[in-house]
């Protein structure tokens, strides 16, 4: 959609949020820990989906007219509001639910503990972006979304719903962002600023890979995370800028990101 | 317009004579913000959003610690001067880097740069890492004002560096380099076949308005009395944005009073609700965004 979204962070930290308080109460009442899984998804879809349609048809798309950057602004605004409203609802202090990741036990590498749930995620991770191509590229909805945020004017002309496509993805984006937060929340304590750390280091990720590339986020991604853990491992002190370091890095010799899309100049 | 600014500030030093010591305070620390909002809006006139302007706020604001800590050295401009110089070099230096990109990109390129200086402070423990350390009280070409009348000397000083950084931009704005800046926003190509170099003009801006942070970051240090890496986190650059688009760009003296705005509004959200402050931020901009794009000061126009 062109966004860059800021509140994208703050649906991570609510989707984390609403996890972690969904499965404890669920597993305080006693019910089968195999389905706090399930618990954990749902709470996201139940927060997150509603939120992102309100979000979306009260305030963004009466925006979407304005500049790029004034819309990061506008998020950035959504961002600080959330930020605020996690903590009234939720409160300050952390939460923990650690069942959903000591239930899978951990196995043996090479003489190390592996946590299983931590290779759950991966092949969640790969699902849910194979899944997103598959969307994107193989199904009509996919299609049409592609041409809509190519030329919205256009589309609406080809009697395309823009409208309907831009909630439909802003709602789809903001739920993956809680899904994420939800699939975090067992395997750390869930505190207030869980959605900063995460948005900054997303946004070196998509800027790495390439704006709008889906295999240019998961390179991304993977590097920042493969970065990050060499740094800590060999050179703790840099591990706090090591990411921007690599991002100011591929920006200074692919100006657009690694995967970036060729752009059209307009005279 | 010049006499509008000479005026502004002539008659905020003046009119401080009757305030209370802690709006002293307020009304430095917003002379501060301003210097670097006024660098920020050189740069959003060309359409160039920096989210990393903490950058130079923080260089600024270290050079005057260093000179401090190592020199023994506490006159106010010359510690504004340093940040100057030190901004302006760096940014000098990474504009080669940051002139070629436009948009979102010369945004989180600008941001990764100040989050790098960020790391660095807070593992460097000769700069007192994450705690930062404290600035000696400001002195004046060698004078030592007594307690009571430093905050006024160091406001009165303030005020007449603001008066002459405002002139100084403003007589850039109307030069053919100044002018640029909406034609860059609009179309860069035209630019180019126009003769007129877009790199070259973006460059030069970026300069002036990373050297005018500099100077906000020093006298923020002298007048706060403390430096911690905070300053070169990226939210610190989110706040000067924020004053940037609450004031607006129409003119030279809105960062200031966006800058006194921004203030008074941090300062009663905070008393009034301190747990929501950053909500009521939030709906403000929000507000602003969608009712007043053109800011709060933005329409004002000087003869």
């Amino acid at each position: 959609m062109k966004i860059v979204n800021v509140t994208h962070g703050s649906f991570y930290g609510i989707g984390a949020y609403a996890a972690a308080s969904f499965t404890a109460a669920y597993l305080a009442r006693g019910y089968p820990p195999l389905l706090s899984y399930l618990v954990l998804v749902g709470a996201a879809i139940l927060v997150a989906v509603p939120l992102a349609v309100v979000i979306e048809r009260a305030i963004l798309r009466y925006l979407y007219v304005r500049d790029e950057v004034v819309i990061l602004l506008v998020t950035y605004a959504l961002f600080l509001i959330l930020e605020d409203v996690a903590k009234l609802v939720w409160g300050v202090n952390p939460y923990y639910i650690a069942e959903p990741y000591a239930l899978l036990g951990s196995f043996q590498v090479a003489g190390m503990a592996y946590p299983t749930y931590n290779l759950v995620l991966v092949g969640a991770a790969i699902a849910f972006g194979g899944g997103l191509a598959w969307l994107l590229h193989s199904t009509r909805a996919g299609k049409l979304l592609r041409a809509v945020i190519h030329d919205p004017e256009v589309s609406r002309a080809m009697g395309i719903n823009v409208g309907r496509y831009y909630l439909a993805t802003f709602a789809l984006g903001s739920l993956l962002a809680a899904l994420a937060g939800a699939f975090t929340a067992p395997t750390v304590s869930v505190v207030p600023g869980l959605g900063v750390d995460v948005i900054v280091l997303s946004f070196a990720v998509v800027v790495i890979g390439g704006l709008g590339s889906l295999p240019g986020a998961a390179l991304g991604a993977v590097i920042v995370g493969a970065v990050r853990s060499l740094s800590v491992h060999y050179l703790p002190q840099v591990e706090l800028f090591v990411i921007y370091f690599v991002m100011a890095v591929v920006l200074a010799v692919r100006p657009r990101g690694l995967f970036s899309l060729a752009e059209p100049r307009k005279i | 317009m010049r006499f509008w600014i000479a005026g502004t500030f002539a008659a905020l030093a003046l009119a401080s004579l009757w305030l209370p010591q802690w709006m002293l305070f307020i009304m430095t620390v917003a002379i501060a913000r301003g210097l670097v909002v006024l660098g920020l809006l050189l740069l959003l006139r060309a359409g160039l959003v920096s989210f990393g302007q903490a950058l130079y706020y923080c260089i600024g604001a270290y050079s005057a610690g260093a000179l401090g800590r190592f020199f023994g050295i506490s006159d106010i401009f010359l510690e504004m001067l340093a940040g100057a110089v030190l901004a302006g070099a760096t940014a000098f230096v990474l504009g080669f880097l940051l002139a070629r990109y436009r948009g979102i990109f010369f945004g989180l390129l600008s941001l990764a740069l100040s989050m790098i200086l960020y790391g660095l402070l807070v593992k460097t423990e000769a700069l007192g890492s994450t705690d930062g350390f404290n600035i000696a009280r400001s002195t004046l070409f060698g004078a030592r004002p007594d307690e009571d009348w430093v905050r006024y000397a160091v406001l009165v000083a303030s005020a007449a560096v603001a008066a002459l950084a405002a002139l100084l931009v403003h007589r850039y704005l109307q030069t053919p380099l100044g002018r640029l800046a909406p034609a860059i926003k609009d179309n860069e190509i035209r630019v180019e076949y126009m003769g007129a170099s877009a790199r070259q003009a973006v460059h030069v801006k970026y300069v002036i308005a990373a050297t005018l942070a500099g100077v906000g970051g020093a006298l923020a240090a002298t007048t706060v009395g403390h430096i911690d890496p905070e300053m070169a986190y990226w939210t610190s650059s989110g706040e000067f944005i924020f004053i940037a688009i609450l004031a607006g760009t129409g003119n030279v003296l809105a960062p200031f009073a966006g800058a006194l705005v921004y203030g008074a509004i941090h300062t009663m959200a905070y008393d009034l609700s301190p747990n929501t402050w950053q909500m009521s931020l939030g709906v403000s901009l929000l507000l602003l965004i969608v009712f007043l794009p053109e800011g709060l000061f933005g329409r004002l126009r000087f003869r």
